[in-house]
């Protein structure tokens, strides 16, 4: 399949993501919500869809929604549940308990770190399903000797967060799940876990023709479970839909099924026309309507969301966008404030919070003794590669970057130490001496290594530059 | 308040909405049982256009008697139900867990 | 079928006077239990009241509770007395059926909360009772055990569907039992087997462990052979309990200690569109004598219109199967019940269902999956809510004049077996007195008072808005002693 010509074509990309919330009981009921354990283990009476049982719902469940709908700038309202009837062998009562047409959150909106807004039309409580297991026929659902059901999952909250179709390609589309999902994480709503299943991307895809007013047929992608499947699912899906329109042929609007071992979206067995999930307000459940000062409780409890902090650094370093959303994403930016604040320099920060402090445990750095490194750096007390050396080791083990510096007989270099030697350099290699001074920026490369060589890594790099190129003139 | 099956109480549902609905329900109708509800559920049915024709647009409706929001529990956890005890109950289980024939299609 | 006869009077004294006697130690537990077991070893047979009779446990249990009176404890408000349990509340360990093929076997792994409480009371469970398949049915005929005959008149229904917990009060197999009333069930079979059943305010009673029909119309209630002895189980049932969303945050009103109050100077109404057409002249000639009683006793009486309770049956019928059909799709052969088997499981579920359930069932579940599919959804399942507002409303103007309503329970005395199961429409009309309680969610009780021109039992219906249970109740006493 070709790649698609985006001088033509448009894609339009919508995404479903539900996300598990973090309670310890179910949402309508007691039994633990925990992940795994043994199958059946996580049982109660309306886990199970006993005759009798009646729903209750998790206040705990209900704030984390809260807490989401307000970083997404949602709309907090007066909710009701509804039953979504479909016969399932792991949805124990053959209907799901959801909301419908009156949703919890309504009509909010993600800043992802590009600063594109992308709008989210409403974040909804319901219950997740059961599993079932095929076995026989590889464990493939269509070849299988029979099933089996484990309802430990059945009955855990989800949030479904129903994103506007405002995104036009796989980069963006991953970006707004990477961005969903650590805002989740910073409000505590959920884990944010692709692998466990705790955050499920469902992904309609559509295409036109640049210039369309209408949006084209679109499909809905399921089986989704990584960043990277999302885009090349988009990909593959979106030159599918071109090259059927291409070739006179129409979209027919489906679920379709994203199958990673051959990167292709395939059509799932489908019922047309079968789907009608008669949804109606649930009888043995009751309006949720918060209180506005509950509510308003739980904004002001809320951290500062990734889009505030980017912000918020951004006015104090002016750094690169993809500089700072990725110190965000690490989770460095508090440090890096603090470090600018006790007098580094903000440029040399964030060249090390981008280049030099991948780790993790980066974000228990010392910010006095971050900002006291880099001053000695900024001091001409140690070179660019020695500060680095100082750091990963004050990552590693903590400590004094003075002392640490000194142990590692790291020692500003005297300037005419220096100079020496690069002279010596220039005439032991007269003919890339003479390309550099030719105009060849490819051969410093040579001279600085050489120097570095000789001092042990001492030397600084742009000290030995600008030497070299005081000596040309 | 008796009303006679009518050929207009008929055309309330058709066989072949019965059949459909019977479906979505889950259930199998023989031909002679297809006849039969049909009859019963337009008579059910045209009893019912007594409040089909209602104009009640300015009606709010009521779902519940009970005028009560925000009932919650709280996040604690009880302890479960026995496992073997329940699956005791099950027309089959296997490996601790509830067995089906297998499945054809995937949940919606 | 046998031939028609009536049984002995239920005779064996009330469940108040019961309590009184084991509590005080003047009469044993175990005794009251054999008593009532010989009277059921003796009738049974002939009215099938029980799909399942717990003796043993109840021997086991009246023993513990004579023990408990010996060692100076009080064991409740209900110490000894035997109670009948509708087969739609789960008991804990004991077969809970529905009547229905679906769950035959089936053990519940927790008790309902009205169970709990009964049991807490001191009250001795000593059998489940009959019921139409899931309480859909007005007869007691459509049940998978075969059905209940109306100890007043063998040949009869006891009505439905509790008919097995009626049935029971009236043959003296137990004072008291449980019911639920989701468009009538307790009020009906009560005024077809003579006897007191009371169906609480929606909210006052947990539903908790009732096996769903119409949930937002299901409500638990007792049936027994005295007004006093109905009050006393009200009491020990009702109340919040936080595993209900639905639960009022409130206890039972006191009706007890107001029982004796009478009706000096209460408003009642009598409601016109409930003593005309479809209302045999007989029940509504007792409903017009009972409102004689009551202006003797005191109470101003009236009639009163109350329009919109002549679209009860029709929204009935549609948000009560659209609720079950809901609450019904549970059963699938998955996880409990019984199983059809088949290739696939759509299809293992599809034999299941069709062999399972009976066709009074199946009609309901289609006719509310018809109400809520798309493109009906407006006109049915939505219009109906919208009279259940127009009803409520009514009711609400009428509650301003009045302080309880008065009509027959159902339109007629017990009917004969196979009279109306041909025809459902002709079935569903027995409810057309009992459904508008259930769509507004108030209160309501039928008392017996008097026979019709056959020698059956005819009951009145008192009417109360929502937690007019203390006022329900003094109309009922006074009713009762006119009688």
């Amino acid at each position: 399949m070709s790649s698609i010509d985006l001088d033509r074509w448009e894609v339009v990309i919508g995404l479903e993501v539900h996300a598990e919330l973090a309670t310890r009981t179910k949402l309508f009921s007691a039994a633990t919500a925990e992940f795994g354990g043994e199958p059946n283990t996580h049982i109660d009476p309306l886990t199970l869809g006993l005759p009798g049982s009646l729903p209750v719902l998790n206040s705990h469940a209900v704030e984390l929604a809260i807490r989401v709908g307000l970083a997404l700038n949602c709309t907090v309202q007066r909710s009701v549940f509804a039953r979504k009837n479909y016969f399932y062998p792991d949805q124990p009562k053959n209907y799901q308990i959801s909301q419908y047409d009156l949703p919890i959150n309504a009509d909010g909106f993600l800043e992802l770190p590009s600063g594109k807004i992308v709008g989210v039309e409403r974040a909804h409580l319901e219950e997740d399903t059961g599993k079932s297991t095929h076995i026989g026929g590889g464990g493939r659902i269509h070849d299988a000797q029979y099933s089996l059901v484990d309802l430990n999952r059945a009955g855990v909250p989800l949030l479904e967060i129903v994103g506007r179709p405002d995104l036009r390609n796989a980069e963006d589309a991953r970006a707004y799940v990477s961005e969903l999902r650590a805002v989740l994480v910073a409000v505590g709503a959920s884990d944010g876990k692709m692998e466990e299943g705790s955050l499920r991307v469902d992904c309609n895809v559509s295409v036109r023709e640049r210039g369309a007013a209408e949006f084209g047929t679109r499909c809905e992608i399921k089986n989704i479970n990584s960043l990277r499947s999302l885009g090349r699912a988009i990909d593959y899906e979106a030159a599918r839909q071109v090259d059927l329109i291409d070739s006179g042929e129409r979209v027919v609007q489906q679920t379709r099924h994203w199958n990673e071992d051959d990167g292709r979206t395939h059509t799932l067995r489908s019922k047309e026309g079968a789907d009608d999930y008669r949804y109606f307000p649930d009888p043995d459940l009751i309006e949720l309507d918060p209180d506005p000062e509950w509510v308003e409780r739980i904004r002001a409890e809320l951290p500062l969301l990734p889009a505030e902090r980017r912000h918020r650094l951004a006015e104090r370093v002016g750094g690169s966008t993809e500089a700072v959303a990725l110190i965000v994403d690490r989770g460095l930016d508090v440090l890096c404030l603090a470090a600018i604040d006790a007098g580094a320099d903000a440029g040399r920060v964030v060249t090390h919070a981008e280049h030099n402090l991948s780790d993790e445990r980066a974000r228990d750095l010392d910010p006095a003794a971050f900002a006291s490194l880099v001053r000695m750096e900024t001091d001409g007390a140690l070179t660019a590669t020695q500060a680095k050396t100082v750091l990963a080791e004050l990552v590693e083990r903590g400590g004094d970057p003075a002392s640490i510096a000194a142990a590692k007989g790291f020692e500003a270099m005297d300037t005419s130490e220096l100079e020496g030697i690069v002279d010596g350099l220039i005439s032991a290699h007269p003919d890339e001496w003479q390309r550099f001074c030719d105009g060849d920026v490819k051969v410093t490369g040579f001279f600085v290594g050489q120097v570095m060589k000789a001092t042990g890594g001492k030397a600084d790099g742009k000290a030995v530059t600008a030497l070299l190129n005081s000596r040309t003139a | 308040m008796d009303e006679p099956t009518t050929p207009q109480a008929v055309a309330r549902i058709s066989a072949e909405d019965v059949a459909k609905v019977a479906a979505l329900a889950r259930l199998r109708l023989g031909p002679g049982e297809l006849d039969r509800f049909t009859h019963q559920l337009a008579d059910i049915l045209a009893h019912a256009e007594d409040i089909e024709a209602l104009d009640l647009a300015d009606v709010e409706p009521m779902a519940h008697p009970v005028r009560l929001r925000n009932v919650f529990r709280s996040d604690e956890p009880a302890p479960p139900l026995d496992r073997d005890t329940v699956l005791g109950q099950a027309p089959s289980a296997e490996d601790g867990m509830f067995c089906v024939p297998p499945v054809l299609g995937e949940a919606p | 079928m046998s031939p028609a006869r009536a049984l002995p009077e239920a005779s064996l004294g009330t469940a108040i006077d019961t309590a009184a006697a084991v509590r005080s130690g003047d009469r044993s537990a175990i005794d009251v239990i054999e008593e009532r077991l010989a009277r059921i070893a003796a009738d049974e047979e002939q009215v099938h009241a029980f799909n399942l009779l717990s003796a043993d446990a109840a021997r086991d249990r009246a023993r513990a509770i004579d023990e408990a009176v010996a060692a100076g404890d009080d064991p409740g408000p209900l110490a000894g007395v035997p109670v009948a349990i509708k087969d739609n509340l789960c008991t804990r360990g004991v077969a809970t059926t529905c009547s229905s093929r679906i769950l035959a076997g089936w053990e519940p792994p927790y008790d309902a909360t009205v169970v709990t409480r009964l049991r807490q009371a001191g009250a001795v469970m000593i059998g489940k009772t009959n019921l139409d398949e899931f309480a859909m049915g007005s007869s007691t005929e459509h049940s998978a055990t075969g059905p209940t005959r109306n100890p007043h008149d063998l040949a009869r229904v006891p009505g439905g569907s509790s008919g097995g917990s009626a049935a029971a009060v009236a043959a003296g197999f137990a004072p008291i039992a449980l019911g639920s009333d989701t468009g009538g069930s307790i009020r009906q079979p009560a005024a077809l087997c003579g006897v007191v059943g009371v169906k609480p305010t929606y909210g006052l009673v947990s539903r908790l462990g009732l096996v769903a029909f119409g949930s937002s119309l299901d409500q638990v209630g007792p049936f027994a052979t005295t007004v006093a002895d109905a009050a006393v189980v009200c009491e020990v049932i009702g109340g919040h309990d936080p595993g209900d969303s639905t639960s009022l945050p409130q206890p039972f009103p006191s009706v007890v200690e107001h029982l004796d109050d009478g009706v000096d100077g209460l408003r009642v109404g009598l409601v016109t569109e409930m003593l005309g057409e479809g209302i045999a002249d007989d029940v509504g000639a007792r409903v017009r004598a009972a409102a004689e009683a009551l202006a003797a006793a005191g109470a101003t009486v009236e009639e009163v219109s109350v329009p919109a309770v002549t679209y009860g049956l029709s929204a009935y019928y549609l948000v009560a199967p659209a609720e079950a059909s809901s609450n019904l799709a549970r059963y699938d052969g998955v996880r409990y019940g019984v199983r059809v088997d088949a290739p696939t499981a759509g299809e293992m579920m599809e034999a299941t269902r069709t062999a399972g359930f009976g066709d009074e069932v199946k009609r309901r579940i289609m006719l509310g999956t018809y109400a809520l599919s798309a493109g009906y959804y407006d006109a049915f399942y939505g219009q109906a809510l919208k009279v259940r507002t127009l009803i409520r409303a009514d009711f609400d103007a009428a509650y301003e004049r009045f302080d309880v309503l008065l009509s027959p329970t159902s339109p007629t005395t017990a009917f004969a077996f196979g009279d109306k199961t041909a025809d459902p429409l002709q079935m569903y009309l027995n409810d057309v007195c009992t459904i508008p309680t259930n769509l507004a969610g108030h209160p309501a009780a039928s008392v017996p008072f008097g026979i019709g021109e056959d020698g059956l039992p005819i009951g009145v219906q008192v009417m109360a808005p929502a937690l007019g249970e203390i006022v329900m109740f003094r109309v009922a006493a006074v009713l009762e002693g006119a009688a």
